[in-house]
């Protein structure tokens, strides 16, 4: 056979194209976001120190760090994982161990996919209606329910992703030997499944920790200390949201240390999940 | 009234009794009127080419079809003159009858707890108890000696050959009456293999065994009854010598001479 030289070179630099424009897309998405990074460190860098951890947010012109915003967010994104983890982890075991098969299934979990992409925004809106309003009052316990909610289609997904991995040969295994079908999924199914879920946990953190409209409606903010989760509290993303639109230089200062340190919590986060995830997949 | 038949011919006992047995996925027949017994004490191998229905009877014997929904059984199964089609409590029912799987499957634990975990299900038992039926256990599936030093390694650190007597092991620990071995070799090397035909030979003793088996010389060599089966049919059932000497159907014959399948 003979090779159509012509041909060939066509093909050839065809190919040629689309691989540089590959290359360039992935160029430009890439520098935008070594930009922003770089960005995020060399002005955060510059107002870190350590008032930043041990003084509160302050008014405009004076001194200040922002541990009151710190605590908060740990605070309330602590609250909104403790609570929104459990109903995750239990729906999607549902949805993966006992309605796999069921029609219900299906459309929780098409449901489940619209709360998963839906704007925070309306999750901030309808904890709004739901609870702030009721209460009469902004409150960290508000925030914490907003998190919650984002939380939980994060972890339905994970949950039952890393379960339907679990290979079925496990199961009847396990049944074979007479195991009830509770004892399989406590025993044998998470214990196959754990790094995984363990992975969409952090996600789900990392994924809330930065989040601002939702806390913009039920958390508001705070300029002080508190630990009292039935009044307002301050958070990093309100606080960056709040000072970064300021007119003051020190609290455009602020903002940016902020904004680095949730940038630099989220990555430490999705690095420990990428680890998890695939040094200890499920066996 | 006397549950336990005896086969008039043999004078063996029958254990399990198959019954016009019929099988449906949705609503394809998969096995289409089965009777057969497996005696007491023996091994009966099932064997017959791809998609013959081998798999699904053994699959029938503990119920393990209830696991997925659309599929179903007809007829009757009787096990010590209950019929297993209706027993209600499943978890029960498997631990009388157990069953072993084509690839190894250990649990993600430690080789002790792979073992110790089936057993705690059942009975309350002391540490040392645990201790002796893990032993004796692992003895009884020819593993003890080669694991006896990490007993508290993880069960998925062993060879696949290991793995699978650590499966035979976990099975046997609880007692059952009965055990299923589906294709318990397919994956195997030929000593792995040798061994867990050797394991199954010893365990006739104590447990009645079926096996389905794509090997006629396996089939063969640690049955003591055959079935050949063919398009969800039962063709011929007997003594495992006279099957593959001198079979009755010519299918049977065509199959073990290797003509199809």
């Amino acid at each position: 056979m003979a090779l159509d030289l012509a041909k060939y070179r066509r093909r050839r630099l065809r190919s040629t194209i689309t691989v540089s424009l590959c290359w360039a897309a992935s160029g430009l998405g890439l520098t935008i976001l070594a930009v922003i990074l770089a960005t995020l460190v060399f002005k955060g860098f510059a107002g870190l120190n350590l008032k930043v951890f041990t003084e509160m947010t302050p008014p405009p012109g004076s001194d200040g760090g922002l541990l009151n915003a710190i605590a908060g967010s740990l605070l309330m994104t602590f609250f909104g994982v403790l609570i929104g983890t459990p109903i995750g982890i239990l729906a999607g075991t549902y949805l993966a161990e006992y309605g796999r098969y069921s029609k219900v299934s299906s459309v929780i979990r098409f449901i489940n996919d619209i709360l998963l992409s839906a704007p925070s925004i309306v999750t901030g809106l309808f904890v709004y209606e739901v609870l702030v309003r009721p209460m009469g009052h902004f409150s960290a316990i508000a925030g914490a329910a907003a998190l919650a909610v984002l939380v939980i289609p994060t972890v339905v997904r994970t949950t039952e992703n890393m379960l339907v991995l679990v290979p079925n040969q496990l199961r009847e295994a396990s049944s074979a030997l007479g195991l009830p079908q509770s004892l399989v999924i406590r025993k044998i199914a998470y214990k196959a499944a754990r790094a995984g879920m363990i992975t969409g946990v952090l996600l789900a953190i990392a994924r809330v920790s930065g989040e601002t409209a939702p806390l913009l409606f039920t958390a508001l903010n705070n300029q002080f200390w508190s630990t009292d989760v039935n009044a307002p509290m301050a958070s990093l993303p309100v606080v960056i949201f709040q000072y970064a639109l300021s007119p003051y230089e020190d609290w455009q200062r602020l903002a940016w240390t902020g904004a680095l340190l949730i940038t630099a919590a989220v990555l430490s986060l999705s690095i420990a999940a990428r680890y998890l995830g695939t040094s200890r997949t499920p066996k | 009234m006397n549950v336990m038949s005896k086969d008039v011919d043999t004078g063996l006992t029958e254990k399990i009794s198959v019954q016009d047995l019929k099988f449906y996925y949705g609503s394809s027949l998969a096995l289409k009127g089965i009777s057969m017994p497996l005696f007491e004490r023996q091994v009966t191998a099932f064997i017959g080419p791809s998609g013959c229905g081998k798999s699904t009877l053994l699959r029938v014997l503990n119920r393990m079809y209830d696991l997925y929904p659309g599929q179903r059984a007809e007829g009757k199964i009787m096990f010590d003159g209950e019929n297993i089609l209706d027993m209600k409590d499943l978890n029960l029912l498997r631990s009388r009858v157990g069953m072993v799987f084509q690839k190894p499957t250990p649990f993600p634990m430690t080789i002790y707890e792979n073992i110790a975990f089936g057993l705690r299900l059942y009975e309350r038992l002391p540490k040392s108890e645990v201790d002796a039926r893990v032993e004796s256990a692992l003895e009884k599936a020819a593993l003890w000696k080669e694991v006896k030093d990490k007993l508290h390694a993880s069960g998925l650190s062993l060879s696949g050959g290991q793995q699978q007597r650590l499966c035979i092991a976990r099975t046997v620990a609880i007692r059952p009456e009965v055990i299923l071995f589906d294709e318990p070799c397919s994956a195997l090397d030929p000593i792995s293999t040798a061994k867990v035909e050797e394991l199954i030979d010893e365990l006739k003793h104590e447990f009645t065994i079926a096996i389905v088996t794509h090997n006629m010389q396996q089939a063969a060599r640690v049955s003591q009854r055959t079935a050949f089966m063919y398009l969800g049919e039962l063709v011929e059932f007997g003594d495992t010598k006279k099957l593959f000497t001198n079979p009755t159907d010519s299918r049977t014959q065509d199959y073990i001479t290797g003509r199809f399948g």
